[in-house]
Protein backbone atom coordinates (compact mmCIF):
# COMPACT_ATOMS: atom_id res chain seq x y z
CA UNK A 1 0.00 0.00 0.00
CA UNK A 2 1.29 3.42 -0.89
CA UNK A 3 1.33 6.03 1.81
CA UNK A 4 0.74 8.88 -0.63
CA UNK A 5 -0.41 8.71 -4.24
CA UNK A 6 -0.62 11.33 -6.97
CA UNK A 7 -3.70 11.09 -9.16
CA UNK A 8 -2.70 11.26 -12.81
CA UNK A 9 -5.39 13.57 -14.15
CA UNK A 10 -3.17 14.91 -16.93
CA UNK A 11 -1.23 18.14 -16.78
CA UNK A 12 2.27 18.52 -18.10
CA UNK A 13 4.33 19.17 -14.99
CA UNK A 14 2.90 16.66 -12.58
CA UNK A 15 6.49 15.50 -12.05
CA UNK A 16 7.33 18.63 -10.08
CA UNK A 17 4.86 17.69 -7.32
CA UNK A 18 6.46 14.27 -7.16
CA UNK A 19 9.93 15.81 -6.86
CA UNK A 20 8.69 18.11 -4.05
CA UNK A 21 7.43 15.08 -2.11
CA UNK A 22 10.74 13.28 -2.74
CA UNK A 23 12.51 16.24 -1.15
CA UNK A 24 10.37 15.51 1.94
CA UNK A 25 11.39 11.86 1.83
CA UNK A 26 8.13 10.54 0.36
CA UNK A 27 8.04 8.56 -2.86
CA UNK A 28 4.51 9.06 -4.19
CA UNK A 29 3.61 7.02 -7.26
CA UNK A 30 1.59 8.55 -10.07
CA UNK A 31 -1.55 6.49 -10.62
CA UNK A 32 -4.91 6.38 -12.32
CA UNK A 33 -5.90 3.06 -10.73
CA UNK A 34 -9.01 3.32 -8.52
CA UNK A 35 -7.94 0.56 -6.12
CA UNK A 36 -4.48 2.08 -5.56
CA UNK A 37 -6.09 5.46 -4.91
CA UNK A 38 -8.73 4.06 -2.52
CA UNK A 39 -6.08 2.17 -0.53
CA UNK A 40 -3.64 5.06 -0.15
CA UNK A 41 -3.28 6.84 3.18
CA UNK A 42 -3.27 10.21 1.48
CA UNK A 43 -4.22 11.37 -1.99
CA UNK A 44 -2.96 14.38 -3.94
CA UNK A 45 -4.81 15.65 -6.99
CA UNK A 46 -2.46 17.90 -8.93
CA UNK A 47 -3.64 19.76 -11.96
CA UNK A 48 -2.32 22.05 -14.62
CA UNK A 49 -4.40 23.10 -17.57
CA UNK A 50 -8.15 23.53 -17.63
CA UNK A 51 -10.93 22.38 -15.28
CA UNK A 52 -12.90 20.86 -18.14
CA UNK A 53 -9.94 18.80 -19.35
CA UNK A 54 -9.17 17.59 -15.81
CA UNK A 55 -12.82 16.52 -15.20
CA UNK A 56 -12.97 14.90 -18.62
CA UNK A 57 -9.90 12.86 -17.80
CA UNK A 58 -11.28 11.79 -14.40
CA UNK A 59 -14.54 10.69 -16.06
CA UNK A 60 -12.63 8.82 -18.76
CA UNK A 61 -10.64 6.99 -16.10
CA UNK A 62 -13.89 6.38 -14.12
CA UNK A 63 -12.33 8.04 -11.08
CA UNK A 64 -15.05 10.60 -10.25
CA UNK A 65 -16.88 8.44 -7.70
CA UNK A 66 -13.60 7.12 -6.28
CA UNK A 67 -12.36 10.61 -5.50
CA UNK A 68 -15.75 11.81 -4.26
CA UNK A 69 -15.93 8.98 -1.75
CA UNK A 70 -12.40 9.22 -0.29
CA UNK A 71 -12.30 9.38 3.51
CA UNK A 72 -8.53 9.85 3.83
CA UNK A 73 -6.83 13.27 3.54
CA UNK A 74 -7.13 14.65 0.00
CA UNK A 75 -5.20 17.66 -1.33
CA UNK A 76 -6.08 19.34 -4.63
CA UNK A 77 -3.48 21.63 -6.17
CA UNK A 78 -4.32 24.53 -8.53
CA UNK A 79 -6.83 23.13 -11.06
CA UNK A 80 -6.91 20.07 -8.78
CA UNK A 81 -8.31 22.36 -6.08
CA UNK A 82 -10.73 24.11 -8.43
CA UNK A 83 -12.41 20.84 -9.42
CA UNK A 84 -13.11 20.08 -5.74
CA UNK A 85 -15.85 22.75 -5.93
CA UNK A 86 -19.33 22.27 -7.41
CA UNK A 87 -18.66 23.94 -10.74
CA UNK A 88 -16.28 26.13 -12.70
CA UNK A 89 -16.90 28.96 -15.13
CA UNK A 90 -14.01 27.58 -17.15
CA UNK A 91 -15.82 25.73 -19.92
CA UNK A 92 -19.01 25.70 -17.74
CA UNK A 93 -17.71 22.56 -16.06
CA UNK A 94 -19.55 20.47 -13.47
CA UNK A 95 -16.93 19.52 -10.90
CA UNK A 96 -16.58 17.05 -8.01
CA UNK A 97 -18.78 18.97 -5.55
CA UNK A 98 -16.71 18.12 -2.47
CA UNK A 99 -16.69 21.81 -1.55
CA UNK A 100 -19.60 24.26 -1.88
CA UNK A 101 -19.37 27.05 -4.44
CA UNK A 102 -18.36 27.95 -7.96
CA UNK A 103 -14.97 28.83 -9.44
CA UNK A 104 -15.10 32.20 -11.22
CA UNK A 105 -12.97 33.80 -13.90
CA UNK A 106 -10.56 36.42 -12.59
CA UNK A 107 -11.25 39.79 -14.19
CA UNK A 108 -8.21 41.56 -15.59
CA UNK A 109 -7.67 45.19 -16.55
CA UNK A 110 -4.82 47.39 -17.76
CA UNK A 111 -3.03 47.26 -14.40
CA UNK A 112 -4.15 43.74 -13.45
CA UNK A 113 -2.80 41.00 -15.64
CA UNK A 114 -4.59 37.66 -15.98
CA UNK A 115 -3.47 34.88 -15.65
CA UNK A 116 -2.46 35.79 -12.11
CA UNK A 117 1.14 34.66 -12.36
CA UNK A 118 3.76 35.11 -9.67
CA UNK A 119 4.27 35.38 -5.93
CA UNK A 120 1.45 36.65 -3.75
CA UNK A 121 0.70 36.73 -0.03
CA UNK A 122 -1.28 34.17 1.94
CA UNK A 123 -3.51 35.99 4.44
CA UNK A 124 -4.75 33.71 7.19
CA UNK A 125 -8.53 33.54 7.70
CA UNK A 126 -8.95 30.58 10.05
CA UNK A 127 -6.81 28.32 12.20
CA UNK A 128 -5.78 25.03 10.63
CA UNK A 129 -2.97 22.53 11.20
CA UNK A 130 -2.25 22.98 7.49
CA UNK A 131 -1.03 26.52 8.28
CA UNK A 132 1.42 25.42 11.00
CA UNK A 133 4.72 27.23 10.57
CA UNK A 134 3.41 29.32 7.67
CA UNK A 135 3.50 33.01 8.54
CA UNK A 136 0.50 35.23 7.99
CA UNK A 137 1.53 37.12 4.83
CA UNK A 138 4.00 34.48 3.56
CA UNK A 139 4.45 34.41 -0.22
CA UNK A 140 3.32 31.55 -2.43
CA UNK A 141 3.60 31.00 -6.19
CA UNK A 142 0.38 31.23 -8.22
CA UNK A 143 -0.42 30.58 -11.89
CA UNK A 144 -4.14 30.65 -12.66
CA UNK A 145 -6.92 32.53 -14.42
CA UNK A 146 -9.85 31.24 -12.31
CA UNK A 147 -10.45 31.20 -8.57
CA UNK A 148 -13.10 30.51 -5.91
CA UNK A 149 -14.40 33.30 -3.67
CA UNK A 150 -13.25 33.00 -0.04
CA UNK A 151 -16.17 31.01 1.44
CA UNK A 152 -16.78 29.35 4.81
CA UNK A 153 -14.00 26.79 4.45
CA UNK A 154 -11.31 29.18 3.23
CA UNK A 155 -8.36 29.12 5.66
CA UNK A 156 -6.11 31.54 3.74
CA UNK A 157 -6.94 34.05 1.05
CA UNK A 158 -4.95 36.04 -1.45
CA UNK A 159 -5.70 39.18 -3.43
CA UNK A 160 -5.52 39.97 -7.15
CA UNK A 161 -8.12 42.59 -7.94
CA UNK A 162 -10.49 40.59 -5.75
CA UNK A 163 -9.89 38.42 -2.69
CA UNK A 164 -9.97 34.75 -3.54
CA UNK A 165 -9.51 31.46 -1.74
CA UNK A 166 -5.83 30.42 -1.69
CA UNK A 167 -6.12 27.55 0.78
CA UNK A 168 -9.28 25.66 1.66
CA UNK A 169 -10.04 22.89 4.15
CA UNK A 170 -13.31 21.08 4.86
CA UNK A 171 -13.31 17.78 6.76
CA UNK A 172 -10.73 15.53 4.99
CA UNK A 173 -10.62 17.69 1.87
CA UNK A 174 -8.00 20.41 1.35
CA UNK A 175 -7.00 22.50 -1.63
CA UNK A 176 -4.25 24.95 -2.55
CA UNK A 177 -4.79 27.41 -5.38
CA UNK A 178 -1.04 28.10 -5.43
CA UNK A 179 1.70 25.63 -6.34
CA UNK A 180 3.30 24.33 -3.12
CA UNK A 181 5.86 22.45 -5.22
CA UNK A 182 7.07 25.80 -6.56
CA UNK A 183 6.60 27.95 -3.44
CA UNK A 184 10.02 27.40 -1.82
CA UNK A 185 9.99 26.93 1.98
CA UNK A 186 6.32 27.97 2.35
CA UNK A 187 5.17 25.36 -0.13
CA UNK A 188 7.35 22.66 1.32
CA UNK A 189 5.87 23.41 4.75
CA UNK A 190 2.31 23.07 3.42
CA UNK A 191 3.10 19.68 1.85
CA UNK A 192 4.79 18.56 5.07
CA UNK A 193 1.74 19.72 7.08
CA UNK A 194 -0.52 17.78 4.73
CA UNK A 195 1.61 14.64 5.15
CA UNK A 196 1.22 14.90 8.95
CA UNK A 197 -2.41 16.05 8.94
CA UNK A 198 -5.09 14.09 10.82
CA UNK A 199 -8.45 15.68 9.98
CA UNK A 200 -10.53 16.23 13.13
CA UNK B 1 -0.71 42.01 -3.95
CA UNK B 2 1.34 40.39 -6.66
CA UNK B 3 5.11 40.81 -6.19
CA UNK B 4 7.45 42.19 -8.79
CA UNK B 5 9.54 39.26 -9.96
CA UNK B 6 13.36 39.21 -10.03
CA UNK B 7 14.53 36.64 -12.56
CA UNK B 8 18.16 35.60 -13.00
CA UNK B 9 18.78 34.20 -16.48
CA UNK B 10 21.27 31.41 -16.88
CA UNK B 11 22.62 30.95 -20.38
CA UNK B 12 23.43 27.28 -20.86
CA UNK B 13 25.96 25.87 -23.28
CA UNK B 14 26.94 22.20 -23.29
CA UNK B 15 25.41 21.72 -19.84
CA UNK B 16 27.29 24.65 -18.19
CA UNK B 17 26.22 28.19 -17.39
CA UNK B 18 28.00 30.77 -19.55
CA UNK B 19 27.75 34.52 -20.05
CA UNK B 20 28.73 36.76 -22.90
CA UNK B 21 28.51 40.46 -23.64
CA UNK B 22 26.14 41.47 -26.43
CA UNK B 23 25.65 37.78 -27.17
CA UNK B 24 29.40 37.24 -27.82
CA UNK B 25 32.53 36.04 -26.00
CA UNK B 26 30.99 33.45 -23.69
CA UNK B 27 32.80 32.62 -20.46
CA UNK B 28 32.10 29.72 -18.07
CA UNK B 29 30.10 30.72 -14.96
CA UNK B 30 29.68 27.35 -13.27
CA UNK B 31 27.47 24.31 -12.75
CA UNK B 32 23.75 24.67 -13.52
CA UNK B 33 22.36 23.06 -10.37
CA UNK B 34 24.82 24.86 -8.09
CA UNK B 35 23.94 28.27 -9.53
CA UNK B 36 20.20 27.51 -9.54
CA UNK B 37 20.27 26.71 -5.83
CA UNK B 38 22.42 29.74 -5.03
CA UNK B 39 19.85 32.03 -6.66
CA UNK B 40 16.96 30.22 -4.95
CA UNK B 41 18.65 30.76 -1.58
CA UNK B 42 19.20 34.45 -2.34
CA UNK B 43 15.51 34.96 -3.09
CA UNK B 44 15.22 34.73 -6.88
CA UNK B 45 11.52 34.51 -7.76
CA UNK B 46 11.99 32.41 -10.87
CA UNK B 47 14.83 31.24 -13.11
CA UNK B 48 15.18 31.16 -16.86
CA UNK B 49 17.54 28.66 -18.47
CA UNK B 50 18.38 29.57 -21.99
CA UNK B 51 20.16 26.99 -24.13
CA UNK B 52 21.98 29.50 -26.29
CA UNK B 53 23.33 26.99 -28.77
CA UNK B 54 20.13 25.05 -29.40
CA UNK B 55 18.35 27.35 -31.84
CA UNK B 56 21.30 28.30 -34.09
CA UNK B 57 22.38 24.64 -34.29
CA UNK B 58 18.84 23.59 -35.17
CA UNK B 59 18.52 21.16 -32.27
CA UNK B 60 16.30 21.05 -29.20
CA UNK B 61 17.27 21.50 -25.60
CA UNK B 62 19.06 18.67 -23.81
CA UNK B 63 16.63 17.29 -21.20
CA UNK B 64 19.11 15.74 -18.75
CA UNK B 65 19.97 18.98 -17.03
CA UNK B 66 16.29 20.03 -16.96
CA UNK B 67 15.58 16.90 -14.96
CA UNK B 68 18.53 17.52 -12.63
CA UNK B 69 17.33 21.06 -11.93
CA UNK B 70 13.70 19.95 -11.42
CA UNK B 71 14.66 17.44 -8.75
CA UNK B 72 16.24 20.03 -6.47
CA UNK B 73 14.66 23.39 -7.34
CA UNK B 74 11.50 24.54 -5.51
CA UNK B 75 10.85 27.78 -7.35
CA UNK B 76 9.45 28.04 -10.88
CA UNK B 77 11.73 27.81 -13.87
CA UNK B 78 11.45 28.33 -17.58
CA UNK B 79 13.47 26.64 -20.31
CA UNK B 80 14.25 28.26 -23.64
CA UNK B 81 16.20 27.18 -26.68
CA UNK B 82 15.24 25.54 -29.92
CA UNK B 83 11.85 24.15 -28.87
CA UNK B 84 9.93 23.89 -32.15
CA UNK B 85 7.16 21.32 -31.59
CA UNK B 86 4.55 20.24 -29.06
CA UNK B 87 6.45 16.99 -28.56
CA UNK B 88 9.73 18.76 -27.77
CA UNK B 89 7.90 21.07 -25.36
CA UNK B 90 6.23 18.10 -23.69
CA UNK B 91 9.63 16.51 -23.09
CA UNK B 92 10.93 19.64 -21.37
CA UNK B 93 7.75 20.13 -19.29
CA UNK B 94 7.65 16.47 -18.30
CA UNK B 95 11.28 16.74 -17.23
CA UNK B 96 9.98 19.30 -14.71
CA UNK B 97 10.11 22.78 -16.26
CA UNK B 98 7.14 25.05 -15.46
CA UNK B 99 7.23 27.04 -18.66
CA UNK B 100 8.84 26.91 -22.03
CA UNK B 101 9.97 29.98 -23.92
CA UNK B 102 10.02 30.08 -27.69
CA UNK B 103 11.64 32.73 -29.84
CA UNK B 104 12.94 31.93 -33.34
CA UNK B 105 10.58 28.95 -33.94
CA UNK B 106 7.57 31.14 -33.03
CA UNK B 107 8.53 33.73 -35.62
CA UNK B 108 9.13 31.06 -38.24
CA UNK B 109 5.74 29.45 -37.53
CA UNK B 110 3.44 31.55 -35.28
CA UNK B 111 0.83 28.73 -35.12
CA UNK B 112 3.27 26.91 -32.82
CA UNK B 113 2.28 29.31 -30.01
CA UNK B 114 -1.37 28.25 -30.27
CA UNK B 115 -0.51 24.56 -30.50
CA UNK B 116 1.52 24.82 -27.28
CA UNK B 117 -1.18 26.86 -25.51
CA UNK B 118 -3.85 24.31 -26.48
CA UNK B 119 -1.72 21.41 -25.27
CA UNK B 120 -0.41 22.86 -21.99
CA UNK B 121 -2.35 26.06 -21.23
CA UNK B 122 -1.16 29.57 -22.05
CA UNK B 123 0.46 29.96 -18.60
CA UNK B 124 3.19 27.59 -19.85
CA UNK B 125 3.89 29.45 -23.05
CA UNK B 126 6.36 32.31 -22.96
CA UNK B 127 7.30 34.13 -26.15
CA UNK B 128 10.80 35.56 -26.00
CA UNK B 129 11.52 38.46 -28.31
CA UNK B 130 14.94 39.82 -29.25
CA UNK B 131 14.42 43.35 -30.43
CA UNK B 132 16.65 46.09 -31.76
CA UNK B 133 16.06 49.64 -33.00
CA UNK B 134 16.81 49.99 -36.70
CA UNK B 135 18.29 53.16 -38.28
CA UNK B 136 14.76 54.26 -39.30
CA UNK B 137 13.76 54.38 -35.62
CA UNK B 138 11.53 51.27 -35.69
CA UNK B 139 12.03 48.42 -33.23
CA UNK B 140 12.27 45.14 -35.11
CA UNK B 141 12.80 41.56 -34.06
CA UNK B 142 15.90 39.41 -34.55
CA UNK B 143 16.07 35.65 -34.84
CA UNK B 144 18.83 33.07 -34.20
CA UNK B 145 20.39 35.55 -31.78
CA UNK B 146 22.27 32.87 -29.83
CA UNK B 147 24.97 32.93 -32.49
CA UNK B 148 26.01 36.31 -33.94
CA UNK B 149 27.01 34.69 -37.24
CA UNK B 150 23.59 33.07 -37.65
CA UNK B 151 21.50 36.07 -36.51
CA UNK B 152 18.83 37.31 -38.92
CA UNK B 153 16.46 40.26 -39.17
CA UNK B 154 13.18 39.04 -40.68
CA UNK B 155 11.77 42.59 -40.78
CA UNK B 156 8.87 42.10 -38.33
CA UNK B 157 8.09 45.18 -36.18
CA UNK B 158 8.38 44.33 -32.50
CA UNK B 159 5.06 45.89 -31.45
CA UNK B 160 3.17 44.03 -34.22
CA UNK B 161 4.76 40.78 -33.12
CA UNK B 162 3.82 41.36 -29.46
CA UNK B 163 0.17 41.79 -30.49
CA UNK B 164 0.22 38.73 -32.76
CA UNK B 165 1.96 36.53 -30.20
CA UNK B 166 -0.81 37.26 -27.68
CA UNK B 167 -3.50 36.56 -30.28
CA UNK B 168 -1.89 33.17 -30.86
CA UNK B 169 -1.99 32.41 -27.12
CA UNK B 170 1.25 33.62 -25.51
CA UNK B 171 0.89 33.69 -21.70
CA UNK B 172 3.88 35.91 -21.09
CA UNK B 173 6.27 38.04 -23.10
CA UNK B 174 9.98 38.42 -22.36
CA UNK B 175 11.35 41.40 -24.24
CA UNK B 176 15.10 41.38 -24.65
CA UNK B 177 16.30 44.80 -25.76
CA UNK B 178 19.47 43.81 -27.59
CA UNK B 179 20.94 47.30 -27.80
CA UNK B 180 21.08 47.37 -24.01
CA UNK B 181 22.08 43.76 -23.41
CA UNK B 182 25.20 43.27 -21.33
CA UNK B 183 26.18 46.95 -21.32
CA UNK B 184 24.65 47.78 -17.94
CA UNK B 185 23.25 51.22 -18.75
CA UNK B 186 19.76 50.33 -17.64
CA UNK B 187 16.74 48.68 -19.25
CA UNK B 188 15.30 50.20 -22.44
CA UNK B 189 12.40 51.86 -20.63
CA UNK B 190 11.16 53.65 -23.75
CA UNK B 191 10.80 50.44 -25.73
CA UNK B 192 9.36 48.51 -22.78
CA UNK B 193 6.73 51.21 -22.19
CA UNK B 194 5.69 50.98 -25.84
CA UNK B 195 5.40 47.19 -25.57
CA UNK B 196 3.57 47.42 -22.24
CA UNK B 197 0.91 49.55 -23.91
CA UNK B 198 0.02 46.67 -26.25
CA UNK B 199 0.75 43.77 -23.89
CA UNK B 200 -2.08 42.45 -21.67
CA UNK B 201 -0.21 39.39 -20.44
CA UNK B 202 2.72 39.51 -18.00
CA UNK B 203 5.74 41.32 -19.44
CA UNK B 204 9.33 40.67 -18.37
CA UNK B 205 12.10 43.18 -19.12
CA UNK B 206 15.48 41.87 -20.24
CA UNK B 207 18.77 43.50 -21.17
CA UNK B 208 20.72 46.31 -19.59
CA UNK B 209 20.55 45.99 -15.79
CA UNK B 210 23.68 47.52 -14.26
CA UNK B 211 22.72 48.80 -10.83
CA UNK B 212 19.92 48.63 -8.26
CA UNK B 213 18.22 51.77 -9.49
CA UNK B 214 17.75 50.31 -12.98
CA UNK B 215 15.32 47.77 -11.54
CA UNK B 216 13.29 50.44 -9.74
CA UNK B 217 13.26 52.51 -12.96
CA UNK B 218 11.87 49.72 -15.12
CA UNK B 219 9.21 48.67 -12.58
CA UNK B 220 8.09 52.29 -12.05
CA UNK B 221 8.36 53.68 -15.58
CA UNK B 222 7.49 50.67 -17.75
CA UNK B 223 5.17 48.81 -15.33
CA UNK B 224 6.73 45.44 -16.17
CA UNK B 225 5.85 42.39 -14.08
CA UNK B 226 9.36 41.03 -13.82
CA UNK B 227 12.94 42.02 -14.53
CA UNK B 228 15.44 39.55 -15.88
CA UNK B 229 19.21 39.92 -15.63
CA UNK B 230 22.28 37.75 -15.88
CA UNK B 231 25.74 39.28 -15.59
CA UNK B 232 25.06 41.58 -12.62
CA UNK B 233 23.87 38.56 -10.63
CA UNK B 234 26.54 36.12 -11.84
CA UNK B 235 29.36 38.57 -11.08
CA UNK B 236 27.98 39.31 -7.62
CA UNK B 237 27.75 43.04 -8.41
CA UNK B 238 24.10 42.93 -7.36
CA UNK B 239 23.00 40.68 -4.50
CA UNK B 240 19.30 39.82 -4.74
CA UNK B 241 18.61 40.46 -1.01
CA UNK B 242 20.05 44.00 -1.35
CA UNK B 243 18.01 44.57 -4.50
CA UNK B 244 14.79 43.48 -2.83
CA UNK B 245 15.45 45.59 0.27
CA UNK B 246 15.91 48.64 -1.96
CA UNK B 247 12.75 47.88 -3.98
CA UNK B 248 10.79 47.32 -0.79
CA UNK B 249 12.01 50.65 0.64
CA UNK B 250 10.80 52.36 -2.54
CA UNK B 251 7.33 50.91 -2.05
CA UNK B 252 7.41 47.99 -4.48
CA UNK B 253 5.81 44.72 -3.39
CA UNK B 254 8.54 42.07 -3.35
CA UNK B 255 9.04 38.68 -1.77
CA UNK B 256 11.94 38.24 0.64
CA UNK B 257 13.70 34.90 0.92
CA UNK B 258 12.77 33.01 4.10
Amino acid sequence: MSRVVLVDAGGANIGSVRHALQRLGVDAPLTSDAVTIRNAERVILPGVGAAGAAMHRLRELELVDTIRSLQQPLLGICVGMQILFESSDEGQTTCLGLLPGNVDKLAGNAQLRVPHMGWNRLVHRAKSPLLDGIEDGAHAYFVHGYAAAPGDHCIAESHHGVSFCALVQCNNVAGAQFHPERSAATGSRLLDNFLKWTPA
Amino acid sequence: MLSKRIIPCLDVRDGRVVKGVRFRDHIDMGDIVELALRYRDEGADELVFYDITASPQGRSVDRDWVDRVAQVLDIPFCVAGGIRSVEEARGVLHAGADKISINTPALERPALIGELAAAFGNQCVVVGIDSQRDPDGQWRVRTHSGDPDAMRAPGMCTLDWVVQAQQHGAGEIVLNCMGNDGVRRGYDVEQLRAVRAVCDVPLVASGGAGNLEHFADVFRDADVDGALAASVFHSGDIAIPDLKRMLSAQGFEVRHAA
